[in-house]
């Protein structure tokens, strides 16, 4: 059987003594599609994190592609959520996106010029590289976030997180950037974080909802009361995509 | 301005300015771009208590200054290492124990001290020549630092958590930082003193920030920034016989505000940048 992508193992995690993630268990295989859902506070952004290995979880162990999160450094791409990033710093758009080779550059961290010509590939890629000189503060947010991309796949990685990547942009770009990611999907395993139950409709093929515990769902398909569990109140969904397409799986109910 | 210059005393002063201009522009970029200014202060002020104890013992103070900075540095390091908003009281009581430890220790020395003022206020003008030697050894041994792990340093600066993701070591990398910054910090103490030491650090590469699209351009302003003030700030002094230290702070400060008018001036009259 071939190694999972991503191998999530009864891992909880508190912060201040709070429970953020409480035995969550999760099976991500290679070139899934997955949107992870929830609440605000829910510990999306934990787990993602747990996973880069940027936090270390109390208990349990997390596994890509068989390795710790620190040896799979070369495998992750991530791209967080844009409102982290500090916008006054003094970087241009070229510089931000050769960060994804510092995995790969060895102790002195030198980028060579294959790392240079593979940033401007992927800027190229995400429509960036006519802005590669531009300080990184004078950019709008799509054009940001574009940026934040192309960081992730200079990784070359196998694995692409996303963290809300179409919070604080438009419906252009957010359909942009799920055509892209669909593109990427051929040959890239993605895990998404959104609020966004519209992301559902084309583009996944499997659902998580996180509120510190997770309910998986393999099939893509949303049941009710996964969503209630997760968010704790009955949610009304408005199906999305080509119709007739289902996001709900069918009750005893009338149609919406 | 040249016959300023003349004297033995004045060209060492001029030496050690520049010399102390180089680490504290690179230096002084990491310390603002990371927004650990409180952090440094807290180092500087702490300095003090070595500078006592080294007294009190007996030996060379400004050896036992680098000594006790490097120590408290690595203690702040690990205190701050996981949150540095939290840890903001930490800082404040190891900046306030530090001090009241130096002065305390001194109090308990043999003799009249007549060197506290000095180490407060700076006394460049009477820096020893072993102490330019050691400026220049700090010098270079900054630069090689920076050199080699740059790449690092700006991703760290940049995007921490990324920069972990990606396998840097951040952690190893900020002990470095803190301990880059207590060598600094003790060759300021000699310029400026230890009470304006913070705005020599921060000063220039606040301006250099409004102008410079790199890290490494924002570095080298700030160390042309630092040899302007020094200079200028020695000059003034020498002419208007005023101490050296506070002298070039005002210089510092004057271009700080002007700085700021100019970007206030061109946001409004420019139609933003």
């Amino acid at each position: 059987m071939p190694l999972s992508a991503i191998e999530i193992d009864n891992v909880s995690f508190f912060y201040n003594g709070h429970p953020i993630l409480v035995n969550v268990n999760l099976r991500v295989e290679e070139k899934d599609f997955l949107a992870i859902m929830g609440p605000n506070g829910s510990g999306k952004t934990t787990l993602l994190k747990i996973i880069l290995g940027i936090l270390n979880p109390a208990r349990g162990s997390i596994r890509v592609f068989g390795k710790t999160p620190l040896e799979a450094a070369g495998l992750l791409g991530y791209v967080p959520q844009d409102t982290w990033l500090n916008k006054g710093f003094p970087i241009s758009v070229q510089d931000v996106a050769l960060m994804g080779r510092l995995g790969m550059t060895g102790r002195g961290r030198r980028y060579t010029s294959s790392d240079r010509d593979l940033a401007r590939k992927v800027l190229e890629q995400v429509g960036m590289w006519d802005y590669r000189d531009r300080p990184i503060g004078k950019l709008s947010g799509g054009q940001r976030q574009r940026v934040l991309i192309a960081r992730a796949l200079t990784v070359e990685p196998k694995i692409l997180l996303l963290d809300e990547p179409t919070a604080s942009v438009d419906a252009q770009f957010q359909t942009d950037l799920y055509g892209l990611l669909k593109e990427l999907n051929d040959t890239i395993t993605i895990v998404i974080v959104s609020h966004d139950v519209s992301v559902l409709s084309d583009y996944i093929n499997s659902v998580a909802c996180l509120n510190q515990t997770l309910y998986h769902h393999e099939s893509g398909e949303l049941t009710e009361e996964m969503l209630n569990a997760a968010y704790q109140c009955p949610v009304d969904l408005i199906a999305h995509g080509r119709v007739p397409h289902r996001v709900l799986r069918r009750h005893d109910h009338e149609d919406p | 301005m040249i016959e300023a210059f003349q004297s033995e005393f004045m060209r060492n002063a001029l030496l050690a300015g520049l010399l102390a201009g180089v680490a504290c522009g690179i230096i002084g970029t990491l310390v603002v771009v990371n927004r650990i200014v409180f952090i440094a202060g807290g180092i500087a002020h702490a300095a003090y208590g070595g500078i006592g104890l080294a007294i009190f013992l007996g030996i060379p103070p400004l050896a036992g200054a680098v000594g006790f900075a490097l120590t408290v540095s690595m203690i702040m390091s690990a205190v701050t290492l996981k949150n540095k908003q939290r840890a903001d009281t930490v800082v404040g009581v190891l900046w306030a124990v530090g001090m009241a430890l130096g002065i305390i220790m001194i109090d308990l020395s043999p003799g009249y001290n007549v060197d506290l003022m000095s180490y407060l206020f700076g006394s460049i003008l009477a820096v020893p020549r072993t102490d330019i030697l050691i400026m220049a050894l700090v010098d270079l041994g900054v630069l090689i630092i920076v050199g080699i792990l740059y790449n690092s340093f700006l991703a760290m600066s940049f995007d921490e958590e990324f920069a972990m993701a990606m396998g840097v070591r951040v952690e190893m990398l900020y002990y470095i930082l803190l301990g880059m910054i207590a060598l600094s910090v003790i060759m300021l103490i000699r310029i400026v003193g230890l009470v304006l030491v913070i705005a020599l650090l921060s000063i220039p590469p606040f301006i250099a920030e409004k102008f410079c699209r790199s890290l490494k351009a924002m570095m080298a302003a700030s160390v042309l920034l630092n040899f302007l003030f020094a200079i200028a700030g020695l000059w003034f002094s020498y002419k208007y016989n005023l101490t050296s230290g506070a002298t070039i702070i005002m210089i510092a400060a004057a271009f700080f505000f002007a700085s700021v008018a100019c970007e206030k001036a061109l946001a409004h009259f420019g139609g933003g940048a």
